[in-house]
Parts: C-alpha cells; sequence; structure tokens
C-alpha cells in the first residue's frame, strides 16, 4: 500500500508556513518534531474546556482535568504495550534518565559498574557521572564501530559481574543506528544487570512493544514524538518503580507527611512530586494515539525511501561523507553528514537558505565526535510528514554550499 | 535562496586565512571554547615589553564566520595593546549591530551578521580568545 504523504502533511499546520516567501522543509525532527491538529486540538481543549490541577481538586474541571491526564498516561501504555501504571510521566527525557539515575542508582554500591556506550546523547552519560561522583560507581564505555554503530562484538568483555545497569541508545541521535536490543539483553541479563534504552530517537517511529524487548527501563521525549515541549516519560518494571526511592520531593508523592516520619506515595505517584506537566501530558497522549492510527509499515518504508534518497544525492556531491550505516538495514531516519572543506554550521546555514531546517554541530554527543575527530556533522532527521521536496531542496542546498564556500 | 549571509568579502576573509598557525614561542596563548557549537580558537601572541602584539597566529577548529573572523583580526591585531584591542572588538560589535554605528575595514564585512543573531558569537569568538592571551 501506497503511503498518503499528503494526508499526513495536512495534518501539520506548519507545514503550509511560507518564510520569506519559501515552503518550510523541516528535516530537523531528531531536536524537535513538529505537531498535529490531533495533538494541538487535545491541549487546546484542556486548556479551555478543562484546565484545573489534578488529582486533589473536588470540582468538576479538577474531576476532568484528571480524568484528561490519566487517560493520557493510558494513551502512552497502550503505544509502548505496557499498563498505566508504569507509565512515569516527567519533565523530558533527560529528566526521565536523571530519574533513572539518581533512584535507582541510590541502590547502587560503589564499585557497582554502569556501562554506556560512544555514541550515547550527553543526557546519557552526564547524570551517570554525576551518580559516578555522588556514590563511587564506575562507568564502562562500548565504543563504536566505524560505520557508527554500538560495537556488539566487544560488548561481552566489557560486561562484568559487577555490572547493574546497561544504558543505551535505542536509536543513534547521530548515526541513525538501531541497536540490537534482543542482543544486549542477553548479554546483560548473563549477568544480571539491567537494561535501559534512551528511546528519544525510536518513539517518533512507531509503537512499541516493550515488555517483548526484555528491558528493565525506557525513556522518551514528547516533543520529539509530536507531542508538546515539557513532558517525557520513564517507562519502568514495576518490581523496580516499587523499589526505587523518590527523586524529587514535594506534593503527590506523599504517603503521609510529618514532621517525624514521611511515607512516599506508591508509583507512578511517587515520581511524580509537584504539579505534573498537565497540558503536555495531555498532548503527548493524543501524539501516541495519533501514531498509533499511523499505517508504520508504510511509513517506515517512506521515511527510508527518504533516507536512500538522500543518500544517493549526497553520493553524487563531491567531497560528501555519510557518518554511520549505509545501508537501510537497522537503522532509522537519521543521516548525519560532512562536506569536505566545509563547516557542518555553515552547511546548515546555506541550507536555512534554501528553506531547509537541519541540525548542525556535535548533536550533544561529543564523545562520539571526538571518536571521529570532527567538530560535528549536518545531521538531517526525518519524519513521515517528509517528502521528496524536502531532500531535494537539501541536496540542492548542499551543491550550493559546496560550489560557494570551499 | 532568501538572503546571503555568506557574502564574498566574508567568504574572502575566510580563504585568506590570515595569521593562521602557530607562534613558535608565544609570550601567550589562551584557547576560547564556544561549548553550544563547538567552535573552539586558539591565539598564540608575541608581546613587547609594552604589552603590545608584536605578532599573532591563530587556529580555528569552527565555522566559516569563525575563521572570517580571526582573519580579521589577526589584520589588524599587531602593534595593539589590550585597549587597542577592545576597540576593536567595538568594531566588530559594531559590524554585528551589537552596539549603534557603522564599522570599519575589515569588521564592516560582517554586517550580515546583524540578521543571524545565532551566529554572532561565531564572529566574537577570537575577541574572547584574545581578550583571554591577553590578560
Amino acid at each position: 500500500m501506497s503511503f498518503d504523504v499528503a494526508a499526513v502533511r495536512r495534518q501539520f499546520p506548519i507545514l503550509s508556513e511560507v518564510i520569506d516567501g519559501q515552503p518550510v522543509h523541516y528535516l530537523d525532527n531528531g531536536a524537535s518534531a513538529q505537531t498535529p491538529d490531533a495533538v494541538l486540538d487535545a491541549v487546546r481543549k484542556y486548556e479551555t474546556t478543562g484546565r484545573a490541577n489534578v488529582l486533589r481538586g473536588v470540582h468538576r474541571l479538577a474531576e476532568r482535568a484528571t480524568e484528561s491526564y490519566e487517560k493520557a498516561r493510558e494513551e502512552v501504555a497502550a503505544f509502548l504495550g505496557v499498563e498505566p501504571m508504569e507509565i512515569v510521566f516527567t519533565g523530558g527525557c533527560t529528566a526521565a534518565i536523571n530519574l533513572v539515575a539518581y533512584a535507582y542508582g541510590s541502590l547502587l554500591k560503589p564499585g557497582d559498574r554502569i556501562l554506556l556506550s560512544e555514541l550515547e546523547h550527553h543526557s546519557n552519560i552526564v547524570p551517570w557521572q554525576l551518580l559516578r561522583s555522588r556514590s563511587g560507581v564506575e562507568i564502562d564505555m562500548v565504543p563504536v564501530t566505524v560505520d557508527g554503530r554500538i560495537d556488539l562484538e566487544v560488548l561481552p568483555r566489557l560486561i562484568t559481574p559487577r555490572t547493574r545497569l546497561v544504558s543505551l541508545a535505542h536509536v543513534s541521535n547521530v548515526t541513525g543506528a538501531l541497536i540490537d536490543v534482543r542482543a544486549v539483553v542477553e548479554m546483560a541479563k548473563s549477568v544480571g544487570a539491567r537494561v535501559m534504552l534512551d528511546g528519544a530517537q525510536r518513539a517518533p517511529h512507531g509503537p512499541l512493544d516493550l515488555p517483548a524487548l526484555g528491558i528493565d527501563f525506557y525513556a522518551l521525549a514528547g516533543h520529539k514524538a509530536y507531542g508538546p515541549n515539557g513532558v517525557g516519560v520513564l517507562w519502568a518494571k514495576p518490581e523496580l518503580l516499587d523499589a526505587m526511592p523518590p527523586f524529587m520531593g514535594g506534593g503527590s508523592m506523599i504517603g503521609r507527611v510529618t514532621f517525624a516520619e514521611t511515607t512516599w506515595a506508591p508509583p507512578p505517584r511517587r515520581f511524580e512530586a509537584g504539579t505534573p506537566p498537565i497540558g503536555p501530558a495531555i498532548g503527548l497522549g493524543a501524539a501516541c494515539k495519533w501514531m498509533q492510527a499511523l499505517d508504520w509499515t508504510a511509513a517506515h518504508a517512506h521515511e527510508m525511501a527518504l533516507v536512500q534518497r538522500l543518500m544517493d544525492g549526497l553520493q553524487r556531491i563531491d567531497g560528501t561523507h555519510i557518518l554511520g550505516p549505509a545501508s537501510l538495514q537497522n537503522r532509522y531516519p537519521v543521516v548525519s553528514f560532512m562536506l569536505d572543506g566545509v563547516h557542518p554550521h555553515d552547511v546548515a546555514q546555506t541550507l536555512d537558505s534554501f528553506g531547509v531546517a537541519v541540525r548542525a554541530g556535535h548533536h550533544c554527543a561529543q564523545p562520539l565526535m571526538d571518536r571521529f575527530d570532527l567538530d560535528g556533522t549536518t545531521r538531517v532527521s526525518m519524519a513521515p510528514y517528509n517528502d521528496n521536496t524536502d531532500i531535494d531542496a537539501l541536496l540542492t542546498g548542499v551543491v550550493h554550499a559546496a560550489k560557494t564556500l570551499r | 535562496m532568501s538572503d546571503q549571509l555568506y557574502q564574498e568579502r566574508i567568504v574572502a576573509l575566510a580563504k585568506a586565512k590570515t595569521g593562521a598557525g602557530k607562534l613558535a614561542s608565544p609570550t601567550k596563548s589562551a584557547r576560547r571554547d564556544n561549548p553550544l557549537c563547538g567552535d573552539r580558537v586558539t591565539i598564540d601572541i608575541r608581546l613587547d615589553d609594552s604589552g603590545h602584539i608584536v605578532e599573532m597566529a591563530h587556529q580555528v577548529r569552527g565555522c566559516l564566520l569563525c575563521q572570517a573572523s580571526a582573519s580579521a583580526l589577526s589584520s589588524v591585531a599587531v602593534g595593539r595593546d589590550s585597549a587597542g584591542i577592545a576597540e576593536l572588538r567595538h568594531e566588530a560589535e559594531r559590524a554585528i549591530g551589537r552596539e549603534e554605528g557603522e564599522a570599519s575595514e575589515p569588521f564592516s564585512a560582517f554586517t550580515p551578521l546583524r540578521a543571524h543573531k545565532a551566529r554572532q558569537e561565531c564572529v566574537l569568538l577570537p575577541f574572547e580568545a584574545l581578550r583571554d592571551a591577553l590578560s
């Protein structure tokens, strides 16, 4: 079945925007995706017909707000194939990883080891370094292969009986490489280690069945998954949520507070101190519902056809190099490239003058840039609403940069 | 295309690479990084007894704008002390629109930056590194 990209595009009002006489060619979805009407409508409905704080109010608006908020939890859970009470709304993906690093990290002992990879986003490195300085855990790092994949050949040598957690990007935010989750889980479980995936770049590309993956923690960002800013999700196995102490203290996360002692609420409330991001969570619920309604077999094929068109086009331009897998196997629509003699920021700036939005720089993955001795890359990250005109405009801009800037 | 940030004068300044390289025996050196974009500038200077720049060299791992700025700065830095370099910075700030008035050569080349606030730090990074070297 062919994929009706025009029908998808019509649901995203911003894609009709014209800036300085040019259409928007939005290829920076890995940073923030755009938002469909379904999400905007859900947020507007909450703000205009049900805005109130959640949980404790007895008035009807509070009841509406609570109902919508909990419905969003159900929609996110359905998208991930898990139970609603296993879903913790956070401020974002970074906040979700920090929550695990703090709360699960507090259960670890000096000398316990955390295994990360060389291609991780800083948000999956720095929280563990903070934990290391607090509690004396050790960090190990899996290197990447020349084509930008986590090197699973090396992984067995780095997993030790002291490894307590393996935390890796499900899909690289730089190279687009998909990790072999089954292999990672098998190796981790052989020493009793837990597995966390940073799903920021995978979640925007279709529903997941987290229990089937055999992992223990999953984190994702709302704004990269067609939802609003200011909300993210942590999923964890219920026994882990039960075992973890709170990350932040405040309202809603308590059982009973006295000055002598305070008890905690059960999860997920225990990890949602204070007023949660209600509107954004409702928007994210709508985004998950929107994603579930899409035919992802067709959408993914469409996205990968765009990747192929992009890679073919780049290869025709003298002096371009792709950082990441050359094939379409086990990769998602994130493509980084370098243009000889032109700095990535200058490529991106030139592309902007053609109406093309991309990201350039280190992509919060400086260890990966160091690995390849790069200042940065130009990153093209696609979504189901992108089409051939976006790719062709980008290629025109790269040709122009190559002609004028070197 | 909607605008022309990379006008010929900026590209020419970058390609000229005036002062690019290292000094064999610098009096002082300083390195500045822009953590947002990863640009990195290292400046070597040789000073006379009165604190005036006798020789200057720069290494830029960064974008064309940063290279052009380092090149422009190198072309006019010799013979100046820290007060003189501060005057040049005012010229650059005028060029990019952060200060009132028109900028003189060679910094007037950077006036297209007025419409690109996100890139202005790229132009100022070599000045930051040189200020550190002089301090």
